[in-house]
């Protein structure tokens, strides 16, 4: 039988503010165990919850990126559940009337473009962290992240792969890196997935019974858990077995999925609208501030740049996977580089590099202007494209100029017509050979001998000149 | 001697005693009666003595405000740092506040010095005070007798003068029934006026915090100080800051005081009934008319707050899990049984009841039949309420259906006593101000109250209705023998 999956996925998306989403407390990462926490995080005798406003406008910021409707006016409610780490016995999250609803995001596979709908995304606070290290036979509580403000987003269930999954959740990464409401530090927590994964047989329309992948915070391990989960649910099927609903953690140690708890398990939550908060009212003219600073959208760029630059989609595409990319792109041709050869530097030479030694644009030892000078050289014509390469490479280790090193290594390109006709008559001389093969047909022996010329020049010929003279020499 | 809030602030600033001694002589009279009274949980002598010396020394720098000095009590469910906060309760016996509840900030900041901590209902459930975990308060007019509650030691301190004012919490009566049950003058204010903040939280959406003291007068001074805006309650109102002793000496004449019929039929004791035609008469000599009006949903208010208030205790109560504070077991066997544990020993028997109600009617499948039902009933309870202020500016009723009973007596009766609330329910699930003052006594010699409940935001009309009243009678200056 033919199977096919369904995934939807549940981001935990940690809001980058200064401090919690219901108290003053510092959000930061890596402090001493319950530094950071202020009466409502440890839930002392009456203390009470005050919403942070940033929290809801980077909702706001969100909901306008992707298209989904702001409500006006939505609730938060109690989540009740007890556990040591969350310090009230409940968590303040939204329900019923969550503070964005619709939307729409743009995946790639392959060529292949899909829209996948959003159902949600809602505010509520982190709980806290239990540590079994250190502490023998016991456990001990940090309360640092309850409290920190997450944004909860909830797909529709229409990825149909694990590859399409991973597509998703690397797009929805990139956009709220770009609108700069998340750090998107997936090691730290700050971008986290719960993956819902059902299988059915081909062309039924009915859903298959799902599990529910918890807390993944890795895309390798997205991929590597939906696809065991998928082939895992095929053969119980298959074995004549049926699913139950159910929550399950995945192991990368193992590579598998285990069961967490049953549906029978499952928490009775009593949600009701919490009491401590009124509704969360939001205004048209905090919604108008909101979408008049919000920056460029990728979509929005790449459309831009094919227009503006000329540039192909898929150039397009790739120069606005992130924001600082696009960025740096933008700078190299505003400090006069041309746009596709900046394009074919930046996508080419420039990002190969980054990726051999693991790192971010942020981190690229050239700058856009020195870049854009490199570039401007293979443009007037100063050095040719493979000498630029090895340019770039001595700039990439000293940090010195473009200029600088084309000077002092005396790389300047040879464009006198004398000269080059005098390097290219010697090596006619010394390959007369080549020249032979090439009169009697064989294409490949002029390229041979544009080879030798550039070698005679010690790379410093411009080869289309090298090209010319030789085809009005041999011709 | 004994003083009124107004009367002890006049001497102070007259220089006839001063901070100190009138703290000292107040505990000296605690020390003497909260034997016999359980009205008082936590004394600290050192603490109270050193908050009147601050106050000594801010008024001989001229730095004095009207009621800096005056010694207060202050109920066992705000927060005060550095005092022990058991909100009544075995779990929080030893816990010891790290911060100050904003009623608490407001009053030292006016300079009223912290008598003690009064007794309560355990986290503000009940209405006799023998929910304490710490024993019953007696209600000092018939030691057999309970104080009333939740706020029982509060009224029981004023009543037995062992503090010119107390401040207090009000969900469902707690301030109004106690303050009739001890013939004492006390007010909750609309909901929202006075700060949640550091106020161990009962339920959430009716809590609210205000005085009790002999006379309307001291409780718009000490409402003065506990009221106003704060950032830190987000249900807390933004209005601006009013002198509620503004309206306090307004002629009554042309006062349309409202009567539910529905308040008045069975149920309702004869010699309460007669005192409250007493006072009705008094009013009417003041220049008042009164009006018959119908809040023909009176009835449903039980079954709504006892549906509304257990749901919201039984999350709020949850943080009291034996983790951070308060009481563990000291032995469990793992994390569920030390919280089983913890619970079990930790809770009297009324909070339990209500933690499992509300737990109950929150599960899944019952939550729309009795949580979202008692929702809209309150709404209809509301539109009853707003429709009776189109006919009256004021609407006078019993506290509670008789004066104080005996200790003991219903306290193997939940449902008795939750029916005993049936005219105080309705102003909480409404959020609307209502105060109660001392009209006369029952046959028995135990206090009458009555109860005046405005529309939002009426408490200074409120305070002026009691107020004229209390310049013509004085059943708010008589005191118990003790």
């Amino acid at each position: 039988m033919q199977w096919e999956v369904v995934i939807g996925l549940e981001v935990h998306t940690q809001l980058s503010t200064q401090s919690k989403i219901f108290s003053s407390a510092s959000t930061a990462f890596g402090a001493e165990p319950n530094t950071q926490t202020a009466v409502v995080d440890i839930a002392l005798p009456g203390a009470l919850p005050v919403m942070n406003k940033a929290a809801v406008e980077k909702a706001i910021q969100f909901g306008l990126a992707i298209g989904s409707k702001i409500n006006r006016k939505s609730i938060f409610a109690r989540k009740n559940y007890f556990y040591p780490d969350l310090p009230k016995g409940y968590q303040i999250s939204q329900f019923e009337l969550p503070v964005v609803e619709g939307g729409a995001i743009t995946i790639r596979v392959g060529d292949e473009e899909k829209r996948i709908n959003l159902t949600r995304a809602h505010l509520e606070e982190d709980a806290g962290k239990s540590v079994h290290e250190d502490f023998h036979g016991m456990s001990g509580i940090d309360l640092n992240r309850a409290g920190t403000p997450l944004l909860e987003i909830v797909s529709e269930p229409e990825m149909r792969s694990a590859a399409e999954a991973v597509a998703y959740a690397k797009a929805l990464h990139s956009i709220v890196t770009w609108i700069g409401i998340c750090d998107g530090n997936m090691q730290e927590g700050s971008f986290r997935c719960d993956v819902n994964v059902s299988v059915r047989p081909k062309g039924q329309k009915e859903f298959g019974t799902r599990r529910e992948i918890k807390n993944l915070n890795s895309f390798k391990f997205i991929e590597q858990a939906i696809k065991y989960e998928t082939q895992w649910q095929i053969e119980q099927i298959e074995d004549g077995e049926k699913i139950q609903q159910a929550t399950v953690l995945f192991d990368p140690e193992t590579g598998e999925t285990r069961m967490m708890r049953s549906k029978e398990d499952a928490h009775d939550y009593r949600y009701f609208p919490d009491p401590d908060l009124p509704p969360l009212v939001i205004g048209e003219d905090w919604i108008e501030r909101v979408k008049s600073e919000l920056p460029e959208l990728p979509e929005a760029m790449q459309a831009r740049f094919q227009s503006q630059y000329g540039l192909s989609v898929y150039d397009s595409v790739t120069l606005t996977a992130g924001k600082d990319l696009a960025a740096y792109f933008e700078a190299t041709v505003a400090a006069g580089a041309d746009a596709k050869l900046a394009s074919n530097w930046i996508t080419g030479e420039v990002a190969a590099t980054l990726n051999r030694e693991e790192k971010g644009i942020s981190e690229t030892p050239v700058s856009a202007e020195a870049l854009a000078q490199l570039i401007k050289r293979v443009m007037d014509s100063t050095i040719n494209n493979k000498t630029a390469k090895d340019v770039l490479k001595k700039m990439w280790e000293s940090g010195n100029a473009a200029d600088t090193i084309i000077e002092r290594d005396g790389l300047k390109q040879e464009s006198d017509a004398g000269a080059v006709e005098a390097i290219i008559d010697g090596v006619l001389a010394d390959n007369q050979a080549m020249v032979d093969e090439y009169k009697s047909g064989k294409e490949k022996a002029f390229n041979a001998l544009v080879g030798q010329c550039m070698k005679a020049s010690k790379g410093k010929a411009n080869p289309a000149q090298v090209n010319e003279i030789l085809k009005r020499k041999l011709g | 001697m004994t003083h009124t809030l107004k009367q002890a602030a006049d001497l102070l600033a007259t220089g006839k005693t001063s901070a100190t001694e009138l703290a000292t002589d107040y505990l000296g009279k605690i020390a003497a009666a909260n034997g016999a009274l359980n009205a008082f949980l936590t004394i600290d002598r050192s603490k109270t003595l050193a908050m009147a010396k601050v106050a000594d020394d801010a008024r001989a720098k001229g730095q004095a405000g009207p009621l800096t000095g005056v010694p207060i009590a202050h109920k066992d469910i705000f927060c005060a740092e550095g005092w022990k906060t058991t909100c009544g309760s075995k779990m929080l016996e030893n816990f010891v506040a790290p911060y100050d509840a904003h009623v608490v900030t407001q009053c030292k900041a006016a300079g009223l010095v912290t008598l003690g901590r009064a007794n309560m209902d355990e986290f503000a459930m009940g209405s006799s005070n023998e929910n304490s975990a710490f024993g019953p308060v007696k209600n000092p007019w018939d030691l057999n007798a309970v104080p009333g509650g939740s706020s029982g030691g509060s009224a029981a301190a004023v009543a037995a003068r062992l503090a010119p004012a107390a401040t207090a919490t009000d969900t469902g009566g707690s301030i109004r029934q106690p303050a009739a049950f001890c013939g004492v003058t006390g007010l909750k204010p609309t909901y929202g006026v006075v700060s949640r903040y550091g106020m161990v939280a009962y339920a959430s959406s009716l809590d609210q915090g205000g005085p009790i003291a002999q006379t309307a007068e001291d409780c718009a001074l000490l409402l003065n100080v506990m009221a106003g805006h704060d950032v830190r309650d987000s249900t807390s109102l933004e209005l601006a800051k009013e002198d509620y002793t503004r309206d306090l000496n307004q002629p009554l004449k042309g006062l349309r005081i409202g009567l539910p019929k529905e308040y008045f039929g069975a149920g309702l004791a004869g010699d309460v009934a007669a005192s409250i035609e007493a006072a009705l008469a008094e009013y009417k000599k003041l220049g008042a008319e009164v009006v018959e009006i119908s809040l023909p949903r009176t009835e449903l208010a039980i079954p709504s707050y006892y549906v509304i208030a257990p749901a919201e205790a039984s999350s709020n109560l949850s943080r009291f899990d034996g983790v951070r504070y308060g009481l563990r077991a000291a032995e469990y066997s793992d994390l569920n049984d030390m919280y089983e544990r913890s619970r079990a020993e930790g809770f009297g028997w009324e909070t339990k009841r209500r933690i499992l109600t509300g737990t109950y009617v929150l599960s899944h499948g019952y939550y729309d039949a009795y949580y979202l039902k008692a929702q809209k009933v309150r709404r209809l309870l509301t539109e009853d309420f707003l429709k009776g202020f189109d006919q009256c500016d004021v609407i006078a009723a019993p506290a509670a259906p008789t004066v104080a009973w005996n200790i003991g007596e219903k306290s193997n009766d939940p449902v008795a006593n939750y029916l005993a609330d049936i005219y105080t329910l309705g102003v909480n699930l409404a959020g609307l101000p209502a105060l109660a003052h001392p009209i006369g006594f029952g046959s028995n010699g135990r206090p009458v109250g009555l109860q005046l409940i405005g529309n939002y935001f009426a408490e200074a009309k409120l305070l002026n209705a009691a107020h004229q009243f209390q310049q013509v009678t004085d059943w708010h200056t008589k005191a118990p023998t003790l």
